[in-house]
C-alpha cells in the first residue's frame, strides 16, 4: 500500500515543475494522487528483465545548413527585444 | 456539425497532381502547418502559428492533398474523450450523445462525418485507435519509427507516432503510403522495408486465407460483454474467408496501463517545460520574476489532466522515486516486448477489441481520471512494443460502433491491412 500523498507533496511537486496550482486544485489532486499512485505501485510485482536495446546512434556530417530566419523564430514571442526573446527578470 | 470537429476550417491547397489530388484531409491540430494556428486543444497554445511544416504536412501538399481544417483534439493529446480540449468537446456522428474517442477525436469525427476523405491523427497510447473504433472508422498506428514526426508537438517520445485514419483500410493504407518513410529531421524513422513497386493500399486485398490469429486472453477478461460477442462475431467472419484462430497468453500486460503511464507522464513532465511563456504560447501578465511567472503562465494556460500528467510525472521521476516508479515501467515495458515476440511467433496477428468498452456518454467520465487510464488497457502494450497496429469497425453493440484490433510485428503493416480489409 502506498502512503497517501500530502497536500504539502503535492505543492512541492508543483513547485519543482512551476505550475501554480490554486487551493482547490491542490485538494482534488492530493486526493486522485493517492489513488493513481496506489494503482503504480503494482508495478512492485515486474520481474527484472534483460533489456536488450538494438539501437544505433544515427549521425550526419556536421554541415551548414539554413535554419529558420530570426524573424520568424521571434513570430511568436510575447516580447522581443533587438532580435532576441525577452524574458521576465531571473531574480 | 463541423464547428465542433474542427478548432480551425482552413483549406489548405497542395501541388495539382499527386496520389492524393482531390483527397480531403483533417489534420489533427498538434501537428504544424505553417502559417494555420496549431493549437494541440490548449490554451496555451491557442495562439501559436507555426513558421514550418511539419514533414507529413509537407508530404500531404506534394502528393497533391487538400487539407480542410485543423481536428479537435484533447489537451496536448492527453485523454481518451476529446472532453479535456480547451475548445470544447466533439460529439460522435456515429454515435450521437457519446464522445468520439480520443485523444484524435476530431480527426475521427471528420472522417466518420464525411467532413474530411482521410485524416492524420496522432497515437501515443491508443489516440489513434480509440476514437476509430468509437467513430466507426479506420485507424492505423505505425511501427515506432515508420512516420517522420519532425513538426509534431512532442508529448511522449518513446512512445508516439502519426498514423492515418480512413472510411476503409485501402483508403488509410493510400495516406499512410504518403506520410511514411525516411525523413532526415527525425533521426528515429528508417527506410520504409517495402518493395520499391508495392504500397500499403495494393496491400488491402482482404485475403486472409491460411491467416493465423492469436487472441490474447487478458485482452478480453474484464471487457463489456457486448464488445466481446462483437469482436468474436468479426473473428468468425475472418474464419469463414479461411483464417484460423487461437488462444494466446500476454502475461505482461497485467502491468501495461501503469508501465504506459509512468512512462507517459515521465517524458510529458519533461517535454512540456518548453512552455514557459517566452518563446511562444500563452504568457501571464502576472508580476513577478522568471520563476513566479513561469508557474503563472503554466497555471493559466494548461487544463487539469495536463497539470495532472505534469505533476504525476515530476513526482515519478524526482529523487526517491525514479527506481520505484520509472525503472520498474522500463522493466515491464521490456516484458511487454518479449510477450509479444513470442505471442507473434506463433500467430500472423493479434487480434482483441480494441476497446473494451462502448463509446462514453459526453460528460460521463471526466471525474476519475485513474478509470479514464484503466480504459486503455488494450491499445498501450502495443505502444510499449513499438509494434503496429490497426483498428478497424467489427460491428455495433446496442448502436454503438466496436472495433477489432489487429497487431502485427514491427514493419509488419502490409500484412495488418491484408487482414483488415477483409472486414472494411
Amino acid at each position: 500500500m502506498s502512503d497517501a500523498v500530502s497536500a504539502e507533496e503535492v505543492r512541492h511537486v508543483a513547485e519543482l515543475a512551476r505550475v501554480d496550482l490554486a487551493d482547490d486544485e491542490v485538494d482534488q489532486f492530493t486526493r486522485q494522487f493517492a489513488d493513481i499512485l496506489e494503482y503504480f505501485e503494482t508495478l512492485d510485482e515486474v520481474p527484472e528483465v534483460d533489456r536488450e536495446a538494438d539501437l544505433t546512434n544515427v549521425m550526419r556530417p556536421d554541415e551548414e545548413r539554413d535554419s529558420l530566419d530570426r524573424e520568424a523564430a521571434l513570430e511568436n514571442a510575447s516580447e522581443t527585444e533587438d532580435g532576441y526573446f525577452k524574458g521576465p527578470n531571473v531574480s | 456539425m463541423s464547428d465542433d470537429i474542427f478548432i480551425t476550417e482552413e483549406t489548405i491547397h497542395g501541388d495539382d497532381d499527386g496520389p492524393l489530388a482531390g483527397t480531403t484531409v483533417a489534420v489533427k491540430d498538434n501537428i504544424s502547418t505553417e502559417g494555420v494556428r496549431t493549437t494541440c486543444g490548449s490554451k496555451m497554445l491557442a495562439e501559436y502559428v507555426p513558421p514550418y511544416d511539419a514533414t507529413v504536412v509537407s508530404r500531404l501538399k506534394e502528393a497533391g492533398a487538400t487539407i480542410v481544417g485543423k481536428a479537435n483534439m484533447d489537451e496536448f493529446g492527453m485523454g481518451s474523450t476529446t472532453e479535456t480540449s480547451h475548445f470544447g468537446s466533439t460529439e460522435n456522428p456515429a454515435a450521437p450523445g457519446h464522445v468520439p474517442g480520443g485523444s484524435s477525436g476530431g480527426s475521427a469525427a471528420a472522417v466518420a462525418a464525411g467532413e474530411a476523405d482521410v485524416a492524420l491523427g496522432s497515437d501515443t497510447g491508443g489516440s489513434i485507435r480509440c476514437p476509430a473504433a468509437f467513430c466507426g472508422v479506420v485507424g492505423i498506428k505505425p511501427t515506432y519509427g515508420l512516420v517522420s514526426r519532425y513538426g509534431l508537438v512532442a508529448y511522449g517520445n518513446s512512445l508516439e507516432q502519426i498514423g492515418p485514419f480512413g472510411e476503409t483500410v485501402e483508403d488509410a493504407a493510400a495516406l499512410l503510403d504518403v506520410i511514411s518513410g525516411h525523413d532526415e529531421r527525425d533521426a528515429t524513422t528508417h527506410e520504409v522495408p517495402i518493395e520499391d513497386d508495392a504500397s500499403y493500399a495494393d496491400a488491402a486485398t482482404g485475403d486472409v486465407d491460411g491467416l493465423s490469429i492469436g487472441v490474447p486472453t487478458e485482452l478480453l477478461e474484464g471487457a463489456d460483454e457486448g464488445v466481446v460477442e462483437t469482436f468474436w462475431g468479426a473473428i468468425a467472419d475472418l474464419e469463414d474467408r479461411g483464417a484460423e484462430s487461437h488462444e494466446v497468453s500476454l502475461p505482461s500486460v497485467e502491468h501495461a496501463v501503469e508501465a504506459y503511464y509512468v512512462i507517459a507522464m515521465s517524458e510529458a513532465s519533461s517535454n512540456l517545460a518548453r512552455f514557459d511563456g517566452v518563446r511562444y504560447g500563452h504568457s501571464s501578465d502576472a508580476e513577478g520574476n522568471w520563476n513566479e511567472r513561469f508557474a503563472q503562465t503554466r497555471k493559466e494556460g494548461f487544463g487539469d489532466e495536463v497539470k495532472r500528467r505534469i505533476l504525476l510525472g515530476t513526482y515519478a521521476l524526482s529523487a526517491g522515486y525514479h527506481d520505484k516508479y520509472y525503472k520498474k515501467a522500463q522493466d515491464a515495458r521490456a516484458w511487454v516486448k518479449q510477450d509479444f515476440d513470442e505471442a507473434l511467433s506463433e500467430a500472423d496477428v493479434l487480434a482483441s477489441p480494441t476497446m473494451p468498452v462502448p463509446p462514453f456518454e459526453l460528460g460521463e467520465s471526466l471525474d476519475d481520471p485513474l478509470q479514464m487510464y484503466l480504459a486503455d488497457a488494450n491499445t498501450v502494450p502495443v505502444n510499449l512494443a513499438d509494434l503496429p497496429a490497426i483498428s478497424v469497425p467489427a460491428g455495433e453493440t446496442d448502436g454503438l460502433p466496436v472495433g477489432l484490433q489487429l497487431v502485427g510485428p514491427a514493419f509488419g503493416e502490409e500484412r495488418l491491412i491484408r487482414a483488415a480489409s477483409a472486414l472494411a
